[in-house]
């Protein structure tokens, strides 16, 4: 689908939600405001735009930078095969809506981005770390998460962690 | 005592129908799962995070270590990420040999799986035939790239080395020999009794259901989705070869046996085009940043002596940007997500695990079946937890 179209259609549900628009790659790019972030990605998915497919969800940490990071959905059509990445800003310690009740695929997505980049998701049906243990300290995607973890050569204690059964 | 009416059961992560080391925690009531819960990370080496610390060149061999059943394809989707973002085109032989490998790489992984599959729900005789096959493939990883598992012979800009005619000749041979070994795969398989009643109408999930979990690759077209990267988006030269992508009908277990079985037959029909038709030329493209000079030239000039210190050393510089790219993997679409910042280390390499999506749609797959289609459901997503975990 053409970015404009897209553009269009997000425009009329949410006017003004739309930050930036670029052509990255040969894939079209969208930044969004996080204000009515869940309606856009609602707009993308339904069948004006038909976005029905979220292929990943990917978290960068811009250390320094003031909104601390950024976050990325990857989207694909199955109507034309058409991709499109919506990008969002989210700062250390915001919520952002999640989209799990929109794309069931989400769900495991966004674990990832909280246990690995530690974002929190509001509205996510079971937000558990994923990757690593329950009581893992940090996140080890974080650019100030250290190479070398402390504690990294005293043995694995069971006790400490929470059984699921 | 406790009055509920259900039982846990833990399945894995050391159970061998799991496919690793994938656990599911089922809720049973009677035999039938009332829930499921998977639970990964019991592979987690922490990929994206030593990649973050790694030349980009340094990174390849890791890629093997995502989908380690199909490995070449991992190289691939890995180094076209990098060439995108570099915007280095790489020569046609070298993209032949590519598409060669990553073929290769896929029968072998629809061996794996249809070896254990069959395995997990009790045809014990199709994992020796699968093994005896994937074992000519081995053969030519080892002959072309001196590994047999994890061949890392797919390089930034090119190929690691170029043809022996002992390769040629051993890629001709399975080629020519395959299809009979398919029919008899099919024979075991396709129209016995027990089979079909283990995996007809088992684990059935529709198109838009499909879609909206994120399944890709065979899995996704076992319930009627003719997406494939090769198709959708063609990379390495894809659209000189003639193939078709076989779907599914009905989302079933079945089903999505018999596209993998189909995709054999696809697959070895690319490989037999492009070795037939494999192009003349250099292997490697001619890129002063990415590609090392040859020996010659470092033997008689000192500056191609320099660079190939530089090149080797301190690896190659990635421009500033951001770049997303997919291939076809054995399991479905493998992405990378890299951003670059001008240095010879990606600022952040996301790979997108098709495994990790199959593995998500579990619950939804598993609940209302038995514990012995459990098994069977595992085994049809072919889910590969080298890549799950990262």
């Amino acid at each position: 689908m053409e970015l404009n179209a897209i553009v269009n259609a997000i425009s009329e549900k949410c006017p003004g939600s739309i930050l930036k628009q670029t052509e990255n790659h040969g894939i079209n790019e969208i930044t969004v405001s996080a204000q009515c972030f869940y309606e856009v990605m609602q707009t993308l998915q339904g069948d004006g735009c038909g976005f029905d497919m979220l292929t990943d969800v990917v978290g960068i940490d811009r250390m320094p930078r003031a909104p601390r990071f950024d976050l990325l959905y990857v989207l694909l059509s199955m109507k034309d095969f058409s991709r499109l990445i919506v990008r969002l800003e989210a700062g250390e310690g915001q919520e952002v809506p999640s989209v799990s009740s929109i794309w069931h695929s989400a769900n495991w997505g966004e674990r990832e981005v909280f246990d690995l980049m530690g974002i929190n998701f509001s509205n996510h049906p079971d937000l558990r770390r994923i990757l690593t243990w329950e009581n893992f300290d940090g996140h080890p995607l974080r650019k100030d998460f250290p190479l070398e973890g402390k504690d990294f050569d005293k043995p694995f204690d069971t006790k400490t962690v929470k059984d699921y059964c | 005592m406790t009055d509920r009416k259900t039982i846990t059961l833990n399945m894995g992560p050391h159970h061998p129908a799991t496919h690793g080391v994938l656990r599911v925690i089922l809720e049973l009531d009677g035999e039938t799962v009332v829930d499921a819960t998977p639970v990964i990370g019991y592979l987690h080496r922490g990929i994206e995070k030593i990649c973050e610390n790694r030349n980009y060149q340094q990174i390849i061999p890791l890629t093997d270590r995502l989908d380690y059943a199909a490995a070449s394809a991992n190289n691939i989707g890995y180094c076209l990420t990098v060439e995108k973002l570099m915007g280095i085109d790489v020569p046609k032989r070298a993209q032949y040999l590519r598409v060669i490998m990553a073929e290769l790489a896929r029968i072998m992984g629809h061996h794996l799986w249809i070896g254990t599959h069959a395995l997990d729900i009790g045809a014990m005789t199709v994992i020796f035939y699968a093994f005896r096959d994937r074992e000519m493939i081995m053969a030519i990883n080892e002959e072309i790239a001196g590994y047999r598992l994890t061949p890392s012979f797919i390089r930034i800009g090119g190929v690691a080395r170029d043809t022996t005619d002992e390769f040629i000749k051993l890629v001709r041979d399975f080629v020519k020999w395959f299809p009979k070994a398919l029919e008899g795969y099919h024979t075991l398989l396709t129209k016995n009794k027990i089979w079909t009643t283990r995996t007809m109408n088992i684990g059935v999930i529709s198109a838009k259901e499909a879609i909206n979990y994120g399944l890709t690759g065979p899995s996704l077209r076992g319930s009627g989705v003719a997406y494939d990267v090769r198709k959708a988006f063609p990379y390495s030269s894809y659209n000189d070869f003639e193939f078709q992508v076989p779907i599914g009908e009905n989302g079933d277990v079945y089903d999505r046996f018999l596209v993998r079985m189909e995709e054999f037959k696809q697959s070895i029909n690319i490989i037999g085009q492009a070795i037939e038709n494999l192009p003349a030329g250099p292997i490697q493209t001619d890129n002063p940043w990415i590609s090392s000079p040859g020996l010659p030239e470092v033997q008689n000039d000192i500056s191609a002596l320099i660079r190939r210190f530089m090149i080797n050393a301190r690896g190659a510089a990635v421009p500033v940007g951001e770049v997303y790219s997919a291939v076809e993997g054995a399991k479905g679409e493998l992405g990378f997500y890299l951003v670059g910042d001008g240095s010879e280390h990606p600022y952040r390499l996301k790979i997108r695990s098709s495994c990790f999506y199959l593995a998500s749609a579990l619950p939804r797959l598993l609940v209302g079946h038995m514990v012995a289609d459990a098994v069977a459901i595992i085994g049809s997503l072919d889910v590969v937890l080298g890549e799950i975990d990262r």
